[in-house]
Parts: C-alpha cells; sequence; structure tokens
C-alpha cells in the first residue's frame, strides 16, 4: 500500500495518473474528461469543509470528492 | 415548423452554449420538454443564409455515452433517434480556455460522421490566460470549418452564420474516408463489428457502415449492468455485457483503450494549435476564489447572499403581493358593484379573478427568486454554492445546489421547487421537488399566528414565553422533518446507483443583464401557461365546491328580521349558512369522522379543504364558518373569541391548546397548497409525482397530528 492517490496531493502538488479505479460508470466519466493513464493531474484547492476537491488536467478544472479521488492512483 | 432544417447546438457544460444559441435565434425560444423525460428542449428559429432553420439547444455534455435517459438526450438529439429530428447541421461549441477537454466531443461526432462545425468560444478568455490557439491549425487537423466567437459580445457571429449556411448548403455531407481519428485495435474492431448486427433501433436509417460502428461503440461505452438505460434493445444489451466481460477475461479494458486513444490524438496534434504558457498568469477567478472558498471568509460572503435572497423572497416581495392582493380585491369588488348580488356575480369576482389573482401572485417571488438565481449561474457562483455545501448536503442525500430551492421554501414553495431546475439529475430534482413543501413557507405563518395567538398564553409559567417559543418549535419542526424526509425518500422510493459528484467551477463572468431577463421571463411565461392554468382550474373549482349548491339560506328569522334594509353585501351569518350547506361544507361534515382523532370538528374540515386555495385562506374560511366574514385576519380578535367560545356538542371547547397543537402539525405536514402540486405536475411533466407528494404528506400530517393529540388526551392534557 504505497501508492499514493490523487486524493493524498496537497494544493499545486500534481501527479501523474498510473491507474484509474472505481465503479464502472465513473471511472469512465472520469476518462472521457481526460483522466486517462500517463496525464498530469494537479491539485488547485480543497473546498472549505474538507470536501470536495478541484484538479486541473490539461488546463481543465473538475471537483471530485475524496472518496473518488481515492481510486485515482498516482505512479511513484 | 419541423419542415425548417434543423440546426443542432451541442458543446461540454459552460462554454456559453445558451449565450449563442440566443444570439442566433434572439431570445425567442420555444421551451419543450424531451419525450418522457423532464429534461427541457428549447428550440428557436434563427436566419441563416436566406432561409429559416430551426436551432435546438441539446443539453450539455462532456460525451456522448450515456447512462441514463437524461444524459442519452445528447445522442439521440444528434442522431435523430426516439422520434427527434435528424439535425441537418451540428453547431459544436468549444470553450477556447478547455480546448482539449471539449475537442473530445468532436472526435465523437467525426466517428458518427455527422456534419458540423465549431464554434470557438470564449477566445478572449483564453487570450487572457495567455492561450494561443490557431483556429485554421484546428481547421486543417481536423478538417471542419473553425470559426472563433466571443458569444457573449456577439463577435465572430457574423461569419458563423456565413459558414453555417455553407455547410447547409452542401446537404448530406460525405465523411472523411476515415473519421475515426484513432485505430482501435483489432480486438476492439472485432468487438464493434459484432455489436454492429445488434444495434437493430438504435441505428438509425441511412448510416454508413463506419458510423453504425460508432453508434455500437457508444453502445459499448454506455451500456452497464446497472445503467437506467430503460429501452435499449435486450438483444444489444446482452451483447454488449458479452463483450464486457469477455474483454475482462481476457484482461482488455475497452473503456480505458477507447478514452486513452481519443486523448492520445488529441495530446498528439494539440502542439500544432494550442501553445500554452509554461506559468499562466494568476486569473481573476483565481483571485475572486481565494475570497470566496476561504474556509471563513467564503462562508462569511455565502451566508451574506444567502440572506439577501432569503430577505428578498420574505420581505421585499411583500409589497408587491400586497399590491396583486388589493388589485384584485378591487377588481372583485367593482364587478360586485356593477352586477349586484347573484351567483354570476359571485363567479366572476370571487372564480375568475379570484383564481387569476391567485395564480399572478406569485409572480413576484418567482421573478425575484429568477433574478437571483440567474445572478449566481451566469456569474459562476452558483457551483460554488455547490462546492461549499455539498459535504453537508450530501449527508441526507441532496445535491449541493439543492441549498437555493431548499432556502426558498421557507418563502414559499412555488417558486423553490421551480428552482430545482438548477440541478442536472433527474433524482436530484425530484427529491428536493418531493421535500421543499415541508419547509415552512410564508402562508403557514398566519395559520400559526391565529392558532398560537388564541390559544396560548403570552407568558407561561416562571414567565416563559410560551408565544415566542412555539413559533420558532414550529420553523425548527418544519427544517428538520424536511431533511429527514429527504433522508428516508433519498434512501427508499428514490434509491438509486448512487452517482459521484462531478462538479466544474466555470470561470466568473459579470452578469449579462440581458440573459438574466431572459431567464426570468422564461421562467414566467412557463410558470403562468402551464402550472397557472391548473391553479386556475382548481381555483374555479374550489370555489364550486364552497359556493354551491346555491339554495336559498334557510329561512332563518331572527337573521332576516334583523337583516331588513337591503344590502349589496350579504350578512355574514347567511353567507356562514351557506357555506354550511356547500358541498363543501358538505364534504367537511364527510370527513369530520376521519378528522376527528386529531380533534377536529366538521368546521375545521370546512377550513382544511379551503386552505387547498392557499393555506392562509384557512383564516378567512374559518371567518365565514363562524359568521363573522370573509374580510377576517389573523390578529382578529372577534375571530380569535369566538373560536375560543367554540363548543362540542357535550359542551367542551373545541379549541384547547392541544387541538391547536395538533393542527399546527397538520398544515406544518399536508400538503395543503394546489399550487405545489400543480408546479411539481408540471416540473415533473406527470400526475405520479404530485400524487406521491400528497399522500406522503397527507398520511405523514395525519398519523402525526394523531399520535400527539390522542397521546395528550391520555395524559390528561386538552
Amino acid at each position: 500500500m504505497n501508492e499514493r492517490t490523487l486524493a493524498e496531493l496537497v494544493p499545486s502538488q500534481g501527479g501523474v495518473i498510473a491507474e484509474v479505479g472505481g465503479d464502472r460508470s465513473f471511472r469512465r466519466r472520469l476518462m472521457e474528461l481526460g483522466l486517462v493513464p500517463g496525464t498530469l493531474v494537479t491539485l488547485r484547492q480543497v473546498a472549505p469543509l474538507g470536501d470536495p476537491l478541484e484538479f486541473e488536467v490539461r488546463g481543465c478544472r473538475l471537483s471530485i470528492r475524496r472518496r473518488e479521488a481515492a481510486a485515482v492512483i498516482l505512479s511513484a | 415548423m419541423s419542415s425548417l432544417p434543423t440546426v443542432a447546438l451541442i458543446g461540454n457544460p459552460n462554454t456559453g452554449k445558451s449565450t449563442l444559441f440566443n444570439q442566433l435565434t434572439g431570445g425567442n425560444a420555444r421551451v419543450g420538454n424531451y419525450p418522457g423525460i423532464t429534461v427541457e428542449r428549447l428550440s428557436g428559429t434563427a436566419r441563416i443564409g436566406e432561409r429559416d432553420v430551426e436551432v435546438v439547444d441539446v443539453p450539455g455534455c462532456y460525451s456522448l455515452a450515456a447512462r441514463s435517459p437524461d444524459e442519452r438526450v445528447a445522442i439521440d438529439a444528434v442522431l435523430g433517434r426516439r422520434g427527434l429530428q435528424r439535425p441537418a447541421l451540428l453547431v459544436l461549441v468549444v470553450d477556447a480556455t478547455n480546448l482539449e477537454r471539449n475537442l473530445y466531443l468532436a472526435l465523437q461526432l467525426q466517428e458518427l460522421e455527422l456534419p458540423f462545425i465549431i464554434a470557438l468560444n470564449q477566445m478572449d478568455a483564453a487570450g487572457k490566460r495567455g492561450l494561443k490557439i490557431d483556429a485554421a491549425a484546428i481547421e486543417r487537423r481536423l478538417g471542419v470549418a473553425v470559426v472563433p466567437i466571443v458569444a457573449s459580445l456577439g463577435q465572430g457571429l457574423d461569419t458563423l452564420r456565413l459558414q453555417m449556411a455553407a455547410a447547409l448548403g452542401l446537404g448530406p455531407r460525405r465523411g472523411p474516408a476515415s473519421p475515426w481519428r484513432w485505430e482501435p485495435s483489432p480486438d476492439l474492431s472485432a468487438d464493434l463489428d459484432h455489436l454492429v448486427g445488434h444495434l437493430g433501433d438504435e441505428r438509425p436509417p441511412g448510416l454508413s457502415p463506419e458510423a453504425a460502428r460508432a453508434v455500437a461503440l457508444w453502445a459499448l461505452m454506455s451500456i452497464d449492468t446497472d445503467d437506467e438505460l430503460d429501452d435499449v434493445p435486450a438483444s444489444l444489451r446482452l451483447a454488449v455485457l458479452g463483450v464486457h466481460k469477455q474483454a475482462r477475461l481476457s484482461g482488455r479494458d475497452p473503456d480505458q483503450e477507447v478514452a486513452a486513444a481519443r486523448y492520445g490524438f488529441i495530446d498528439a496534434c494539440a502542439p500544432e494549435f494550442l501553445d500554452r504558457p509554461a506559468k499562466p498568469p494568476r486569473s481573476m477567478t483565481e483571485r475572486i476564489d481565494r475570497v470566496l472558498i476561504h474556509p471563513v471568509l467564503g462562508f462569511v460572503v455565502f451566508l451574506l447572499i444567502m440572506f439577501v435572497i432569503f430577505q428578498a423572497l420574505f420581505a421585499w416581495s411583500d409589497p408587491a403581493i400586497g399590491l396583486i392582493e388589493d388589485t384584485f380585491a378591487a377588481l372583485a369588488g367593482g364587478v360586485r358593484q356593477a352586477l349586484g348580488v347573484g351567483v354570476i356575480a359571485d363567479f366572476i369576482a370571487d372564480g375568475l379573478i379570484g383564481g387569476v389573482g391567485s395564480v399572478i401572485v406569485f409572480l413576484p417571488q418567482i421573478i425575484l427568486l429568477f433574478t437571483f438565481i440567474g445572478l449566481l449561474e451566469d456569474s459562476g457562483y452558483m457551483a460554488r454554492v455547490a462546492f461549499l455545501m455539498d459535504r453537508i448536503m450530501n449527508r441526507i442525500g441532496l445535491h449541493g445546489r439543492a441549498f437555493v430551492p431548499m432556502m426558498s421554501g421557507f418563502a414559499c414553495a412555488v417558486p423553490a421547487i421551480m428552482a430545482t431546475r438548477t440541478m442536472e439529475r433527474t433524482r436530484d430534482r425530484i427529491l428536493t421537488m418531493m421535500v421543499v413543501p415541508l419547509m415552512t413557507c410564508s402562508a403557514r405563518l398566519p395559520v400559526y399566528t391565529l392558532i398560537i395567538g388564541s390559544l396560548f398564553p403570552v407568558e407561561g409559567p416562571e414567565g416563559l414565553p410560551v408565544q415566542g417559543l412555539l413559533m420558532v418549535g414550529m420553523y425548527l419542526f418544519g427544517t428538520v422533518t424536511t431533511l429527514a424526509a429527504a433522508a428516508v425518500i433519498g434512501r427508499t422510493i428514490l434509491k438509486g446507483p448512487r452517482v459521484p459528484l462531478l462538479l466544474e467551477l466555470p470561470a466568473y463572468h459579470r452578469p449579462q443583464a440581458r440573459s438574466i431577463l431572459r431567464l426570468v421571463s422564461q421562467r414566467a411565461r412557463v410558470f403562468l401557461t402551464e402550472a397557472g392554468t391548473v391553479i386556475l382550474v382548481c381555483t374555479i373549482a374550489l370555489w364550486g365546491l364552497l359556493t354551491f349548491p346555491r339554495e336559498p339560506a334557510p329561512t332563518n328569522m331572527e337573521a332576516t328580521a334583523a337583516d331588513s334594509a337591503p344590502e349589496r353585501v350579504e350578512p355574514a351569518d347567511e353567507a356562514g349558512e351557506r357555506l354550511r350547506q356547500s358541498y363543501g361544507g358538505r364534504l367537511g361534515r364527510f370527513i369530520e369522522p376521519v378528522i376527528e382523532p386529531l380533534g377536529f370538528d366538521w368546521k375545521i374540515g370546512v377550513g382544511l379543504i379551503g386552505a387547498f386555495a392557499a393555506r392562509e385562506v384557512f383564516v378567512s374560511t374559518m371567518g365565514v364558518v363562524y359568521g363573522i366574514g370573509a374580510e377576517v385576519d389573523e390578529e382578529n380578535a372577534t375571530l380569535r373569541s369566538r373560536m375560543k367560545s367554540e363548543r362540542h356538542l357535550d359542551g367542551t371547547p373545541v379549541y384547547t391548546p392541544l387541538m391547536g397543537l395538533s393542527l399546527m402539525l397538520f398544515f406544518s405536514l399536508a400538503c395543503q397548497c394546489m399550487s405545489t402540486l400543480a408546479a411539481v405536475k408540471r416540473e415533473t411533466a406527470s400526475w405520479r409525482w404530485p400524487t406521491f407528494m400528497f399522500v406522503y404528506m397527507g398520511v405523514l400530517a395525519w398519523v402525526v397530528s394523531f399520535v400527539v393529540y390522542q397521546a395528550g388526551r391520555a395524559m390528561g392534557l386538552g
């Protein structure tokens, strides 16, 4: 369990996606939004209550919950 | 109208698609519904070249792949499936600041060999971010016309119209030799060939073999074991699930293969047309978000904005509502003056004029609420509301965007129900609609005031401010039951697959007065023509119920003797007697056995029936029932003392504090409001949800009142 996930990034920190996990339908949506393996993702900001998280990928922003972000594994 | 060629506008959410739609159609949009679902269909006529075309606004989407009927609208609209007209041309609206993600949709359109051109919007914002975009290079790479525009300022629209005219003139376009910008692997290719044979009705006529493979790919990406696509052919569903199973067994992942291949193409050619600065300048949006998303400041601003909206709905709308009520009352009075006493005068004054008034009276709050919603949506703040509130709202199973409708429920459920439109998913909208009428709306206030003021002491033992506490308690009770109902209904009747949040915080914009005006007038029009007609019919029906039969009032010697001087306005006693004899009065007596265990007699039953017009009408109905007249308000001393002296046949008082509590709880929970039901009927396009709402709230109200009243009696209260 040394894998880092999207949920563990701190603001302004980036990571390259190794694998997208989770339910098929949401996983498919994330990948269709550009979160495919090999892509750089940066955490932009965290909502004041700790969830959701806003990420930037290819210059586009999107926000998802911590729970789903934890299913996206980053390469070491 | 349907003979006009159709041009469909398609694009990601927040691309300025609606703005372009309004620019092209001049704001003459018609609001319809897609068949069978609650997604609204906007269409309008535009002049392109020398002819009129029908422009259709396709709901925003990131991809054509769908897992619910709401999402499937996009592919059905572009392919002309499920009874929708096949567009002669698509205009793909692309947000220049999110170029790559938007081009993903362009690739899908190409795979389907659909005729389209690209409107490259928000070029000004892209420039501010230091993005250098070469439209001509995109044109070369994709082989479709690309027109840079700034839709909000109307820039580039002439060129866009010319390109649209040119594309329309070409007629059915031949696709490129290979419309696929990526090479499906041999395995995937075999899968698609297999699925093409199962497409059935999902394959519109006249599609080339390559485009049919793209439809098969859509099915492969969309169909799942737990999707909500209910009318996909069974054999196609089986075939797709079979392909997925087979792929998993051999270690393949079609979803990832397809998404990665499309983005692979986009990433590979992006350098040709996109130059992103290594260090983008800090945008205005980021600076604003530092305040508005700030853990402390963010919530301060949020609460401030919500307070202003609340205040507007509650207080600012009041003079306008009063004016409308006075105007219609004066109109009705004028009619009576002119026509004298009689059923026709009554019908025109109370039924017709009163009915129209009861529709118009909602307009101030609808206009105010949608002005604020327009401001919040247009500026980009509404998405931040969801971002801030998601954690809390998610706990009770509601969408973050449900906050504004829920809060509006304190003023009135009707605009609140209309405001659920800000949520994309049908399920989120319906869940919010089902619970928002439990919020303590302002029409309940006069009822509570009357009951609390008549039956409870100002000060209780040890100086307890009983009346104030009770009022606060009723508001708390309403809020808690709303949240509890959301939690319960969301986990039972509206239980569905958990849909994770996917939110885009758009760049802040200066709101456009014109687009807000358009939104407000559109919503007001939809309300008047659709919900309004239902409300009007119900008001007239209710009037008839409380007026007929119009037998001459039974000769009551004392009453007639005292009334020797003929008056235009009949004596209050007589009106009361007539109401008691009316169908409504009989209905009140008929339901007495049902409401008796709650502590209500048949006269209160009549009041409950009258309150369907609007809850506060309970007060004036009780005024009539008790022969005091309709012109009473909740502070009226005569009505209050009459209530206190009202006795059952056995001489015990009808109104006790316990019965008052039971009555308030009933008003708090029961869906005593036909306008709410009419609004839900309009928004869900069926009678199913209003019926469910009426029944569940009614049963809840009865049970709670019953338990409280009977338990109180058992404890020797009342």
